[in-house]
Parts: structure tokens; C-alpha cells; sequence
């Protein structure tokens, strides 16, 4: 089988397919595995049965570790540009190759979204997401002082990481009324001296070719900018961390149905309770499937992966049967709280859809 | 400004008070114990493990962590192994006009042992001057550092924190 | 700016020094790393301008999807310098017409 990417997903739906004995072609467009683990330097929540406690960055070398007792193919810097039924075109190195598999599990993740205001354009507003790649990975400051927009966990985390990496983060900025992401990141960074202001957005950005400053406005009940609120903060970085889509361009290549669902973050592959999308052998694990955290997609991962090895015939239906139960178990707790519950019921809607799309095609 | 975990990501006390992580006043005041400053269900449960003595419960994993007051010696072991970052220890028996306060911390440069330094409160808010007594980096704190620091016993509910120099990190 | 201490990653591991030219100008780099970084952390926050108006565009997902960040690279148009490693040598020059 093929696993297109290799974040947590795709390295839990090795892990099991390999386990099992089956023969595994793990691919990703980057020269590293472990997608958004490499970037991720903070401690995971989680079930301590799992990876709680661990650190993302230590998570996918334990994780790659594992891999390595088992045999899995691995090819990097390899992007996935065509697919014909079971059959991808792989480019690598300026060479093109065919690669004939009887399953595929999409694990490409998610992308940032962006919100558009005056001066956006500018030289100095990035992606949340690129500024940890910067700060984490590339051990290179963005700049000195910063706004960041969106208190979701990616706009709480991301500003503690920069705090770290030694930036001024200026202000946490949020539309809603109430923070997005967990308390517990949220009162990290306020111990740092960040103040999250609710209820604000951003006007305008400008600066002299490039980012110099931003005027932020408070909001009212119905959205509208409450008169003489403005404030111009002098910044020269401003990250948008406003969520994440799944990236469904190779499910959509392969003709798998979307449904659109604003909880998981725009248009994700209708998938069943295996995983398996509405195309028969090709399966989504992670946050392709829908916008979620590391903890679900290493879960979702293992679903795939036990779920195609079954189909393959290398695990028996009775084994697989136990071990889907431990995971969608696990899934269920992950998916509980006030949190997770609004996850958890458009995942079961998700796979209600997907349910009944396989019995219309039988 | 009204203080709300949801709000503005400091929780009020009154919030504290009333979750099942945070010690009463009277145990408070008695022996060094462990403060959970964790009160939003979330699926999170290493610090139930990482209790030496089992004070720590999370019963399912999205329920608040329970702190068994009576058997929390305030040996500190859970502060550095939660990945909130949201446990703390207060030792009111320090001395006579000070209490001392553990934290973890996840910024360079560490301060030193000895120094005095600018005690801050869950806003950042400097209220009060404070002695780093200890400055503890172990293997298994895995890069969380736990400082402790003696301010005076006033300031227990209060100081969660140190200023922290910015543009340290970087060349 | 380079992070050169950091409480978590620790201190930053010493690459090779090599050189690359950005419009005439030699900036040093660590060989391996993305041309954007090694720009960014030169101070250089302009990458290309854009056809009609000549504005500025830079730095943006990091990840090679957003295609802001593209440059001329050793000749090449349109290269996107956040995931294109740099090599000793390199000329990179500010696409100036979109």
C-alpha cells in the first residue's frame, strides 16, 4: 500500500500496516518525515497510555524508531501529482515514477487559512504555521515584536514558541468573544505578559514595504467595530493562526466525495467508521479528514492502517475487530469535552454519510 | 478587568477555588502542597501517573485532575510533567515572613540561585520582589526547568511567575 | 535574527558557513537551509514585487504552497526559496516583475 505523508498519521498507518506484515510505501513531498511533529517543541496532552507528556519533536522519533524495527519503503522529496485508480505518478528528483499499489491512505494534513484586511499583502504577515516552521525548525527569528491573530491552540502555542525562540509576542487578537484554544495555553502566555484581547479584530496593516505597524479595533455584540477602540500597535511581524483546511487535492484526483463541514475546517473526504472514503481502497487518516489534533490523527492513522491491512487479508477480521475497538475507544475519549464534542459529533455524521454512500454503491 | 479563564486566559480565584485540583486555605497554609491550576475538561491525564504517592486522580480522561490534599507531601514531582504547565507548589512553612513558590519555566536565560528578582503575578503583573531559592533542571523534566522562589506569605495566591528577559534567545 | 540558544531545541548546531549573492550582495547561510531562512534571517523581508503595482510579497507559509516567496534563483524563475535549500554560490535575485 501507499501512505501519502508522513505527519502522525501517516507514520501510525505504517506502523500498524507493518505490523501486520504488509508491504508499505511511505511517501512525502518534504526531505523529512514527520510533517507537523518537527515542528511542534512543546509537551503533548493526550492519554499518558499514549504520548502525553512528550514532547512533538520526540514523538515522531519515537515514532520513526518503531518504523525502523519493521520494513517500510520511504521516499522523500517525492510529490504525488497524478493518480490513475490505484496507480501514482511520483515525481523525485526530476524523474517520474509509476508506483502500482492496491491501497492508498491519503495523509497529507491540513493548510493555513488566511483572513484578507488592508496591508495584508505586506512583507511581515505570515501564516502562524510558517512562522514555527521559521522559529523551529530553521532556528531563524521572524522579527522582534508581534501580533498574533486567532486564539485558537495553533495562536496560543505558536506565540509561546515565539516568546521562547525570544520575540516580543505584543497581543493575541480574537473576533469571538471567548478565547478558541485551551485555557491552560492561554494562561501560559498571559503569565508572559501576553494580553489576549476577545472581541477585537484587525483593521489595517502598514509599514513602508513591509509590516511597520497594525491598528486593532474591539467589536461589538453584532461584529461591528465599536467607535474610538482603535489602537495601533508598532509590530513588524503579524501571524495569522485563523485555522486550518484539509488539503483534499489527491482524495479529489482520485474522486473521492467531500462534504462541507465548517467544524472540521471546509471540505473533507466523506469517510466511513474504517476510514475508507467513497472510493473502495483509498482511505484518509489525520487532519486531511478533517481538522482535528496530533493526538486524533495518530488514532485515525492506526484505523487506516489496521482497516487496509484487514482488506490486504494480513490481519484476520477477528483481530482487527479488537483492535478498531481499542482505537475508536480511545478516539471517543479524545473526541469527549467541551472541546472535542462539536469534533466528535461531526465525525459521526461524517461516517454516517460515508456508511450510507458504501450501501447505495453496493 | 474581569478575571475569567475564558475571557482572558487568568483564571479568577473564585474559579480556582471551586475545582477539585486547587488545595484548600487551611491545607494551604499548613505543609508544602501541589496547586492544579487546571480547570477546562480536557483529554489530559500524565500528572495522575507521575504522583509518587497518588494523590493526583483524573478519573476518565477528560475529567479535572483531583488533588487528595491529605496525602500531597508538595514534593513538586508533578510540576514539571505537566504539559499545561499548570501546576504549581507552595510551601507556607518556608520561613517565618515568606512562602515559597515552585513553577515551571521554559525560557533562557534561567536567573540565578540567590538573585532577587521581580515576582509576578498570572498577568505578569509585577507585585513583588522575590529570592530564587532553587533552580531546578533534572533529565526527566524533560527541558522544564521548576524555580522556586521565597516572596512573602501574602503574595501565596498570587505570584505564579518571573519577568522574563526578552531577546535572550537570539543572536 | 538566528536563534542561536533556545530553552527546548538547545544551542543552535554549527553548519558549514557558505556564501550566497541576493541582488549583487554576498549574505552568509548555513548550507542546507532554505534560501528564505537564510534571507529572513539576513534581514531581507522583500522576495519578489508584484507585475502591476511593484508591490512587495514575501515570507508567508513556509511550506511551498502560497508561492509568495518565490525569486530568481541561478537563473531559474519562479522558485520557491522557503523549501529550495541553498548551495554555496547561489545567485538569487528579487523577481521584479510579478
Amino acid at each position: 500500500m501507499a501512505i501519502v505523508g508522513s505527519g502522525p498519521a501517516g507514520l501510525a498507518a505504517a506502523l500498524e500496516a507493518t505490523n501486520a506484515g504488509a508491504k508499505v510505501l511511505l511517501i512525502d513531498e518534504n526531505a523529512n518525515v514527520g510533517g507537523q511533529l518537527l515542528k511542534q517543541t512543546h509537551k503533548f496532552f493526550g492519554s499518558s497510555k499514549r504520548y502525553a507528556g512528550i514532547r512533538g519533536i520526540d514523538i515522531g522519533n519515537k515514532m520513526l524508531q518503531e518504523l525502523d524495527k519493521n520494513h517500510v519503503e520511504i521516499s522523500l522529496t517525492s510529490i504525488v501529482f497524478q493518480i490513475f485508480g490505484k496507480e501514482l505518478l511520483i515525481l523525485k528528483n526530476e524523474k517520474i515514477q509509476r508506483v502500482k499499489t492496491k491501497k492508498i491512505i491519503y495523509s497529507c494534513g491540513a493548510s493555513e487559512k488566511v483572513i484578507n484586511f488592508p496591508g495584508w499583502t505586506l512583507p511581515g504577515v505570515m501564516g502562524a504555521g510558517g512562522a514555527q516552521t521559521l522559529v523551529n525548525v530553521h532556528r531563524v527569528s521572524p522579527g522582534n515584536r508581534i501580533l498574533m491573530i486567532g486564539s485558537g491552540n495553533v495562536g496560543l502555542v505558536v506565540s509561546y514558541q515565539l516568546i521562547q525562540a525570544g520575540a516580543d509576542v505584543v497581543a493575541v487578537i480574537e473576533a469571538l468573544p471567548k478565547i478558541g484554544g485551551y485555557g491552560v495555553h492561554a494562561s501560559k502566555i498571559c503569565r508572559a505578559g501576553v494580553p489576549i484581547l476577545t472581541s477585537h479584530k484587525i483593521k489595517e496593516a502598514y509599514g513602508n514595504g513591509k509590516v511597520e505597524a497594525a491598528t486593532i479595533v474591539a467589536l461589538d455584540k453584532k461584529w461591528q467595530p465599536i467607535l474610538n477602540t482603535e489602537r495601533t500597535l508598532k509590530v513588524d511581524v503579524i501571524c495569522l493562526a485563523v485555522g486550518l483546511k484539509p488539503k483534499i487535492e489527491l482524495p479529489l484526483m482520485s474522486g473521492c466525495k467531500t462534504v462541507h463541514s465548517p467544524t472540521l475546517g471546509g471540505r473533507v473526504p466523506i469517510h466511513d467508521e474504517n476510514m475508507e472514503t467513497t472510493e473502495k481502497g483509498i482511505y484518509v487518516a489525520g487532519d486531511i479528514a478533517g481538522v482535528e489534533e496530533v493526538d486524533t490523527a495518530i488514532e485515525e492513522g492506526r484505523l487506516a492502517g489496521i482497516a487496509s491491512a484487514e482488506k490486504l487479508g494480513y490481519i484476520s477480521e477477528d483481530k482487527a475487530k479488537d483492535l478498531k475497538i481499542e482505537v475508536r475507544k480511545i478516539l471517543g475519549d479524545l473526541r469527549s469535552g467541551p472541546f472535542g464534542e462539536h469534533r466528535e459529533r461531526a465525525k459521526k455524521q461524517l461516517i454516517q454519510i460515508g456508511k450510507s454512500s458504501r450501501q447505495r454503491l453496493l | 478587568m474581569s478575571k475569567s479563564l475564558a475571557k482572558t486566559g487568568i483564571p479568577s480565584i473564585e474559579e480556582l477555588e471551586k475545582s477539585p485540583g486547587f488545595p484548600s486555605k487551611e491545607r494551604m497554609m499548613n505543609r508544602p502542597v501541589a496547586v492544579i491550576e487546571c480547570i477546562q475538561k480536557i483529554p489530559c491525564d500524565p500528572c495522575q501517573l507521575v504522583c509518587p504517592f497518588g494523590a493526583i486522580k483524573v478519573n476518565i480522561l477528560i475529567a479535572l485532575p483531583e488533588l487528595n490534599e491529605e496525602i500531597c507531601t508538595g514534593c513538586g514531582s508533578c510540576i514539571a510533567y505537566c504539559p499545561g504547565l499548570a501546576i504549581f507548589v507552595v510551601d507556607y512553612t518556608f520561613s517565618e515572613d515568606n512562602v515559597l513558590i515552585s513553577f515551571p519555566y521554559e525560557y533562557l536565560p534561567l536567573p540565578e540561585v540567590g538573585s532577587i528578582v521581580d515576582a509576578t503575578d498570572r498577568m505578569c503583573k509585577v507585585i513583588t520582589k522575590g529570592k530564587i531559592v532553587k533552580v531546578l533542571e533534572r533529565k526527566s523534566f524533560d527541558h522544564t526547568a521548576v524555580i522556586s522562589i521565597a516572596v512573602p506569605k501574602n503574595f501565596i495566591y498570587e505570584v505564579r511567575g518571573i519577568t522574563i528577559s526578552k531577546g535572550e534567545g537570539c543572536i | 535574527m538566528r536563534i542561536v540558544k533556545h530553552p527546548i531545541l538547545g544551542p543552535l548546531e554549527l553548519k558549514k558557513n557558505i556564501n550566497i549573492i541576493v541582488d549583487d550582495k554576498i549574505i552568509k547561510a548555513y548550507e542546507g537551509e532554505p534560501i528564505a531562512s537564510a534571507l529572513i534571517a539576513a534581514g531581507i523581508t522583500t522576495f519578489h514585487k508584484t507585475k502591476k503595482r511593484g508591490d512587495p510579497r514575501g515570507y508567508f507559509c513556509g511550506i511551498g504552497l502560497c508561492t509568495d516567496c518565490m525569486m530568481i534563483v541561478d537563473g531559474i524563475r519562479n522558485v520557491r526559496t522557503c523549501i529550495t535549500p541553498v548551495r554555496g554560490g547561489m545567485r538569487i535575485e528579487t523577481q521584479k516583475d510579478g
